[in-house]
């Protein structure tokens, strides 16, 4: 590390850092519905032959996916963005009640400058939902945050056998255009 | 709404016990309600996981314990109401098509643990055929002892994914419990393959 201070915010490539933290956690699979915010992330674990990189239909499946995963020894991750946390609300019980690394990376909607208000019920609900459930969580809202909140989330996660997530505010991710 | 699917008549203790006899390294993982029972019934093993909660989370469990375990045969015994809860999670498995993963839904068309109310297995919806659908290799609606014989002997081949209904009798057998505490029979599972608890 230099003594120059933390990078720039406009030159940190949070998006491949979302994947690079992943893997230096040593994470085996990726589980996700997509979300436009996660799209580099998933390119980048279908290419990498040391990932399982699985498309779910629903969020919670990625939940029961995580545990079967751990039991069997290995680390993952599930994806996905904020109206999908109120997919998992009943399905957090497994890690609640078994105590399994359970990480978690949700790109925010319904959270800042949304043209689409029917986001917004579940985007202003997310961060309290998970913590109803008792999901620790941190939110990036600047680019040199995302991967310095995600390694810790997901070493609290796997030295904690907790259930973690990071949000990903939508002004990291920025304003989705409507109309081209 | 008038029942479209004839009950089965096997009996469902009788046929997880002929599933599980002689079972070695099999990994299992059993649904919420009668079947975690039938399976406790058959005998606590280290290898069992059995869930209390997160209904419609069985296949998915076994989905990514056969992927990180690939040198197992995994075994999901689950029933038609917790299948129904996690339908998608079929297609989920059917993209990865785990060649150790098998799905054994005890089918007697109804939710046993509310009071018997009638399913959609019951009303006409046949698991099986939706997992055909989506990409199954092997499927069967098996009504006898002897399909249930010809499943046991497929449960360690891991030549493709693999998913039977068992038509079973709509009863509940006296329930057999198996230990609620989650991280007691996680870490016993993690154990009996070689990892440490945290």
């Amino acid at each position: 590390m230099s003594d120059a201070g933390p990078t720039p915010g406009s030159q940190v490539d949070w998006r491949h850092d979302v994947f690079r933290i992943l893997k230096e956690a040593d994470v085996k699979h990726i589980v996700y519905v997509p979300d436009a915010g996660h799209s580099t992330a998933i390119r980048l674990a279908d290419e990498d032959n040391a990932i399982n990189s699985v498309v779910l239909t629903t969020e919670e499946e990625g939940i029961g996916y995580l545990a079967g995963a751990w039991l069997g020894g290995e680390r993952g991750a599930l994806l996905m963005q904020s109206s999908g946390v109120g997919n998992c609300i009943n399905t957090l019980a497994l890690q609640a009640c078994t105590r399994f690394p359970l990480l978690m990376v949700v790109t925010m909607r319904g959270d800042w400058a949304e043209f689409n208000a029917w986001q917004n019920p579940m985007g202003q609900a997310t961060e309290k939902a998970l913590n109803l459930m008792g999901v620790l969580t941190w939110r990036a809202d600047e680019p040199q945050d995302v991967a310095p909140l995600l390694h810790g989330a997901a070493s609290m996660a796997f030295n904690g056998d907790a259930a973690c997530a990071l949000l990903l505010g939508q002004r990291l991710i920025g304003e989705k255009q409507w109309v081209k | 709404m008038g029942q479209v699917n004839e009950t089965g008549a096997l009996d469902r203790r009788e046929v997880v016990q002929k599933l599980l006899a002689g079972r070695k390294d099999l990994l299992v993982v059993t649904g919420l309600g009668s079947p975690s029972y039938d399976v406790m019934a058959a005998g606590d093993h280290d290898n069992n996981y059995y869930l209390w909660a997160a209904m419609g989370s069985a296949a998915m469990v076994g989905l990514g314990l056969a992927t990180a375990k690939p040198d197992h045969s995994v075994l999901v015994i689950t029933g038609d109401g917790e299948m129904l809860m996690g339908m998608g999670g079929l297609a989920t498995i059917a993209t990865r098509k785990p060649a150790n993963l098998t799905i054994a839904i005890l089918d007697n068309g109804h939710f046993g643990e509310t009071g018997m109310q009638v399913s959609h297995a019951g009303l006409g919806v046949n698991l099986d055929r939706v997992a055909q659908a989506c990409g199954f290799g092997w499927t069967r609606a098996i009504r006898d002892m002897a399909g249930v014989d010809d499943l046991r002997t497929r449960l360690s081949s891991r030549d493709g994914v693999k998913l039977a209904t068992i038509k079973v009798k709509a009863e509940n057998p006296p329930r057999v419990l198996p230990p609620r505490d989650g991280v007691y029979v996680k870490n016993r599972f993690r154990a009996a393959l070689g990892h440490a608890p945290l």
